[in-house]
């Protein structure tokens, strides 16, 4: 099995831990991880302002970067879902269309594809709020969603439940957006900033001393709003938490 | 004409604080509502998937559904109108006033009347318009648009509302109770009832078979406004067709669950054929319609059946209110809607969306609402009206990350600016991300340069 490592941009740059943390958790199952140097983007942030010419030569890139791999696997299901769900700006080639189908977000992977559910060296002696980002919940289902009726299930939860010491703590609102929303966060702030005061009150007012989610990019804005509101949350991805990364 | 724009609408909403968390307090406990009573039927999503194929099959054969309507309205004695646009629609409505002498006319809510802007036009003609729906009569005594769909005033406080009944109806500004408010509000009204000389109502669906149209109310009002007078003008818009009376159940069924989480509304009336000595007068509006029917990425909006369930589910119109859309309809369906009307004016809205997707999970027609707001964001860039700072940032974006070299050194600069730059440089005003939110730490190394240093050596 053939597997690429794609950091995002912004996980590259600014939270390069959680970049490392995916590759060891994927080595320690035994897969051997290869990580194209040519990587920048998935072509997410030009694609959502509606900005296809712009989106073209960063997503052609991307398939350039990880053609050829059985599975590309990321930490970030917002990415995952542009790649699979999107990519539009750039030809459906059959090269095109498989990249889109064989990219994954690192839970996903985890849990759909190797299948496991032991962590034996990851222990989190906190109390944590779940965050599940709209793309990764909605888009590529992790979660059961709080609009659709049916049985509860909850794949990132499903595996940090193994994680020793580990106690999950529900916001009132589980599943609502935190305000995140690529360039939205700039262009419309006062709604986005609010939707993100709102989202960490509710999550510190459930008791959580730490968010852990498959979305850096919610966490990051989520960081700055608990930051600016002297919350005192704690942030941090969930592939950390899995990698028994101490915190 | 101005584009209208919604992050500064939504600024004010925000900063008068009390009513912005009533807002979202009040939409989602709406929100829930509809979860609990959505749940309890074990074929929910059977009937959202009814709903849409029987909307879909409709928008698919309209001119013949719309016929056939026309043709057994006529037989059962109603009077049918056409209208190509608002224009046509306020000319006829006036034209029908004045061959029935009437000066005063009480209307129940109607979103289409609102779309054609018709109480301006008929209030400067000399007539007397009275909304009779509680919530869309404190907006028009404010001189406000209805801002929510369904709950026209849902962005007012009791305390408002005193405020502008003292002003308007002469009640006791110090007294917020609800009850006294809608009581001395419906003594104001009753005698309008008895007064006007013509009624007016909106319709939810028109059913083909029957030539019959059907208005669901919580309030009685449009039994009022449509039967006391003499004269019944109904303005339906040609999308809310539906062909068998046997459909019906399938939409009144969804329809108040997805909109207040209550069963079904207090009233469903059907208009079928004019009383004795009156008239019943339909007119059917096009305005855009069939212009939307035509776009192969945005006629599935036409299933909208106004419940206003992702309006309510919408975090982004929970905290900015439907006044700051600057349109008619706002919200979720506003957002995708609009911009047909006006490209230019609206161009912001698809854009006070984070695509998180809610909306279309809540929408009892199945209408793919954040696909579509997607899809709009494409054409409103295609047409050349994305604001310049944004479009130049993107322009700069996808050349960036379209190159590994570019972008090296890119995030190098980025992460030596967070390290090294003041900061009152990086929390200043024109910066957005920093005016409510800290940024992130710089950090020294890239993933890719641990990698490069860690792994790629080992290989």
């Amino acid at each position: 099995m053939r597997v690429a490592l794609f950091v995002p941009c912004y996980v590259d740059a600014f939270f390069p831990k959680v970049g490392i943390a995916t590759l060891e958790l994927l080595e320690r199952f035994g897969v051997e991880v290869e990580y194209p140097l040519d990587q920048t983007c998935c072509g997410q942030p030009m694609a959502n302002a509606g900005c296809q010419d712009e989106a073209a030569a960063t997503e052609k890139l991307f398939v350039r970067n990880f053609d050829g791999y059985d599975y590309i696997v990321t930490p970030s299901g917002s990415c995952a879902h542009h790649v699979r769900e999107h990519l539009s700006a750039i030809g459906k080639t059959a090269k095109v269309k498989k990249v889109r189908r064989r990219t994954c977000e690192l839970v996903e992977f985890l849990h759909d594809v190797l299948r496991v559910r032991e962590f034996p060296w990851a222990r989190f002696p906190h109390k944590v709020g779940l965050h599940v980002g709209c793309a990764t919940l909605r888009g590529l289902g992790a979660a059961k969603m709080s609009e659709i009726d049916g049985p509860a299930f909850s794949k990132p939860l499903t595996l940090l439940s193994r994680v020793k010491g580990i106690s999950v703590v529900a916001p009132s609102r589980p599943d609502e957006c935190c305000g995140f929303g690529g360039t939205f966060s700039v262009f419309e702030e006062p709604v986005s900033a609010r939707m993100g005061y709102d989202k960490v009150n509710d999550h510190r007012n459930a008791g959580a001393q730490y968010i852990v989610s498959q979305d850096m990019s919610c966490l990051m804005h989520q960081k700055g709003c608990a930051e600016r509101l002297g919350l005192g949350l704690k942030f941090i991805h969930i592939a950390q938490v899995l990698n028994g990364t101490a915190a | 004409m101005k584009r209208i724009d919604h992050a500064e609408a939504s600024s004010r909403f925000i900063a008068a604080k009390e009513h912005v968390e009533f807002h979202d307090r009040r939409l989602w406990d709406l929100r829930q509502k509809r979860d609990r009573e959505a749940f309890r039927i074990p074929e929910w999503e059977e009937l959202r998937t009814l709903a849409s194929t029987i909307k879909e099959h409709t928008l698919a054969r309209l001119p013949d559904y719309l016929a056939q309507f026309e043709r057994n309205a006529t037989a059962n004695g109603m009077r049918v109108h056409w209208a190509r646009d608002a224009a046509e629609h306020n000319q006829i409505v006036h034209d029908l006033l004045s061959a029935h002498g009437a000066r005063t006319l009480v209307k129940s809510k109607s979103m289409l009347t609102d779309e054609c802007e018709m109480r301006p036009f008929l209030e400067t003609r000399g007539i007397e318009i009275v909304e009779t729906d509680l919530g869309e009569r404190i907006q028009q005594l404010d001189g406000e648009p209805p801002s929510h769909i369904v709950v026209p005033a849902v962005h007012k406080l009791r305390t408002d509302v005193a405020r502008v009944f003292a002003r308007t109806l002469g009640t006791d500004p110090k007294n917020s109770d609800v009850s006294y408010l809608a009581e001395s509000q419906r003594r104001h009204t009753r005698p309008y009832y008895l007064k006007a000389e013509a009624g007016m109502t909106g319709a939810n669906f028109a059913v083909a078979e029957t030539g019959s149209f059907v208005v669901c109310t919580n309030e009685g009002n449009a039994d009022l406004s449509a039967n006391l007078p003499k004269l019944h003008i109904a303005s339906i818009g040609i999308e809310k067709m539906i062909p068998r009376i046997a459909d019906l159940g399938v939409f009144i069924r969804l329809l108040s669950r997805s909109a207040l989480g209550s069963p079904i509304t207090q009233i469903t009336s059907h208009w079928r054929a004019p009383r004795p000595g009156s008239e019943i007068h339909v007119v059917l509006v096009d305005n855009g319609r069939s212009e939307r029917l035509g776009m192969r990425d945005f006629w599935y909006s036409l299933k909208c059946i106004r419940c206003g369930a992702c309006m309510n589910t919408c975090p982004v119109y929970r905290r900015s209110g439907g006044l700051s859309y600057g349109a008619t309809y706002s919200g979720p369906i506003g957002v995708i809607i609009d911009p047909a009307f006006n490209l230019r004016k609206y161009s912001a809205l698809p854009f006070a969306s984070t695509l998180n997707g809610s909306c279309s999970n809540v929408c009892p027609v199945k209408i793919n609402i954040h696909e579509q707001i997607y899809k709009w964001r494409q054409i409103i860039n295609e047409r050349n009206q994305l604001p310049i700072v944004k479009k130049e940032a993107m322009r700069m974006a996808g050349k960036v990350l379209s190159s590994p070299k570019l972008y090296r050194a890119a995030v190098k600069a980025a992460n030596a600016g967070l390290e090294y730059l003041p900061r009152s440089m990086i929390y200043n005003p024109f910066n957005a991300w920093g005016r409510q939110r800290d940024l992130p730490k710089a950090t020294s190394t890239t993933f890719r340069d641990w990698y490069v240093k860690h792994r790629s050596a080992k290989k």
